[in-house]
């Protein structure tokens, strides 16, 4: 089969990439476009470090054909920060320790944002179901918890309360 | 000493490494790219315990992206030990099969390839011609006579000075057995465990213009296995550069001496980068584990429950090869009687080969799988005599001057203490005479 020609949005930019069948957005991000903050654990959808935001929404990239975000808007952990600094929930990560060997974190990270941008007084419930695909091999999993409570608060302008 | 002066303890400091991890550019082995990368693909023996006949490479060769394949014949030195470094011999596991296969999944040889697909395309193709031989999967199995015999010095243990296992002798057990007023006997197994970390073990080796190699690695042991690396390749210590320190999840499960030798070796022959990255398959399957371990326990007890004499035989399952295990046994051998003042003590520890997954190196090893059985025989102990599980062991606990089984002093017990601090913090009121205890003399202990 033939490769295709894919049109999407990468972290508010326009691309434009060559991608042969079955090839998967993990590996056309990490391999062919050099976005390597998004990870590549098991590429079976089992641990979450390859996690992606796509149209808002968390997914496994590795488990994504590249046919499938034709016209979609990708956000990866290197969309979060912006010239002006860190995003919040990458500042309550890096401020609450919320990362040993930091091979989870992009992942961690980007459904969090997820997560806030959908539900901004998320209960510690709401969080741990959202960060269940996640898999943190250090167990770091409380600090990682409390950095997103830390991370909703900062969003919400009630730092410190 | 309040926590309020603890600068560290209890505080979030900033990591060194935090801002590269929260922004995705802590650089690991994996995230590296090289234009001209090669990827090794290994083919492993699909059975635990075969005579390996001949490997066909003939369809493998076919396949588009096929580079080169490597064989035992193309290691310097095939045969190592990774802990020949402090001493252990002799070399016992070959880098690559040479004529038989002693666990499922050990290497045989590795195909080197243009991109990773093609490496696994041409690995599945290449054809094994073996003889299924009988295996050995129990540790007490492989020790008993006519077990199939699967190392080359003709036991299936390791030999500690001249003995089948490592021995610890204090004092007179039998003496002790002979005075207790119970005896408490229990047998304990463990399985194997797998660090499983969120990154798996990886390297790349790229030749450099000046005829060194640069190793990109994600291994915990960086300076060990670049001196196994050279002594595997044959080549001054000099000609190796390794990079490394960053790693997706260790947990003892990346001190193995396992993708670097091969990744330099075809860098070496290609002349060109080379990737030898687990798939999460291999990292489950085929990476080392953790030691399962048998451990029986005979302990002589008084009514008032004071251990008189410890009586321990304890197999740790090493699988086919010794990577760090016989080191852990001696680790075990060490430990086994626990942080508790015992004057009669027998410990037998073997290093059991089996045809298995090999062991090595997590966490304490040897040690962890020590502590559960010893303090679930404390319990059973305390059950037995009726008395409660704190206060047996705080009558046990070893003070700082005792002697241990293995005749070191105890310089640094804590045990009395974190006893109290886990009552305190978990809620459980603890009687006075035991809160009167502590690490530094005997006082009111039926010890003294």
């Amino acid at each position: 089969m033939a490769s295709r020609i894919i049109n999407f949005t990468l972290n508010g930019r326009e691309v434009e990439a060559l991608a042969r069948p079955m090839t998967t957005l993990q590996s056309l991000l990490r391999d062919q476009l050099g976005f390597t903050a998004t990870k590549s654990g098991c590429r079976q959808g089992g641990c979450g470090s390859c996690t992606v935001l796509v149209n808002g929404e968390p997914m496994t990239s590795c488990l994504l054909p590249v046919e499938d975000i034709e016209g979609e808007a990708v956000t990866t952990l290197e969309g979060l920060s912006s010239p002006d600094g860190l995003h919040l929930v990458q500042q309550a990560f890096h401020e609450g320790f919320a990362a040993q060997c930091g091979y989870c974190t992009p992942g961690m990270i980007v459904v969090s944002k997820a997560l806030l941008d959908h539900n901004p007084h998320p209960s510690r419930e709401e969080i741990v179901a959202a960060l269940t695909g996640n898999y943190c091999r250090c167990t770091g999993y409380e600090p990682i918890l409390l950095a997103v409570e830390d991370a909703a608060r900062r969003m919400n302008g009630r730092e410190g309360a | 000493m309040s926590e309020e002066t603890y600068q560290v303890v209890g505080r979030a400091l900033l990591r060194r490494d935090g801002l590269g991890h929260v922004t995705g550019k802590t650089p690991f082995v994996d995230d590296i790219r090289f234009p001209d990368l090669l990827h090794l693909k290994m083919v492993r023996s699909p059975l635990p315990h075969a005579r390996l006949k001949s490997v066909d490479f003939s369809q493998a060769e076919k396949v588009p992206g096929f580079v080169r394949a490597l064989t035992h014949a193309d290691v310097p030195k095939n045969m190592y030990t990774i802990l020949c470094l402090i001493g252990i011999g002799p070399d016992e596991e070959p880098v690559l099969a040479v004529d038989e296969v002693f666990y499922k999944g050990e290497p045989i040889a590795a195909i080197v390839a243009e991109s990773e697909s093609a490496g696994m395309e041409a690995a599945a193709k290449v054809r094994l011609d073996m003889e299924e031989l009988p295996a050995v999967l129990d540790v007490e199995e492989a020790l008993k006579p006519g077990a199939p015999v699967i190392r080359p010095w003709g036991t299936n243990y390791f030999p500690y000075e001249g003995h089948p296992c490592r021995r610890v002798r204090f004092g007179d057990v039998e003496k002790g057995f002979a005075e207790a007023d119970h005896i408490v006997e229990s047998r304990y197994q463990t399985s194997p465990m797998e660090h499983a970390p969120s990154e798996t073990t990886a390297c790349i080796a790229k030749p450099e213009a000046d005829g060194r190699f640069t190793v990109y690695t994600n291994t915990q042991a960086l300076f060990f296995t670049l001196d196994n690396t050279a002594l595997i390749l044959q080549i001054p210590f000099n000609r190796l550069h390794f990079v490394g320190g960053t790693v997706g999840g260790g947990f003892g499960g990346k001190v193995d001496v396992i993708v670097e030798p091969l990744a330099t070796l075809a860098a070496m022959k290609t002349g060109r980068p080379v990737k030898y990255k687990f798939t999460r398959e291999e990292e489950m399957r085929v990476s080392s584990t953790r030691s399962a371990w048998r451990m029986s326990f005979k302990d002589g007890v008084m009514k008032d429950g004071r251990i008189v004499a410890r009586k321990v035989t304890s197999y740790a399952d090493s699988g086919a090869y010794n990577r760090h295990t016989p080191y852990a046994v001696t680790k075990h051998a060490a430990n086994v009687a626990g942080p508790y003042a015992i004057p009669n003590v027998w410990i037998d520890a073997y290093c059991v080969y089996t045809n298995r997954q090999p062991a090595s190196a997590m966490r304490g090893f040897g040690v962890t799988p020590a502590s559960f059985a010893v303090e679930a025989q404390m319990d059973k102990i305390a059950s037995v005599v009726g008395m409660d599980p704190w206060e047996i062991r705080f009558l046990n606990a070893y003070r700082n001057g005792d002697t241990k089984p293995h005749r070191k002093i105890v310089e640094d017990a804590t045990l009395i203490e974190a006893m109290k601090a886990a009552a305190a913090l978990t809620g459980h009121e603890l009687p006075e005479h035991l809160l009167a205890m502590n690490s530094w003399d005997r006082g009111g202990s039926r010890h003294g």
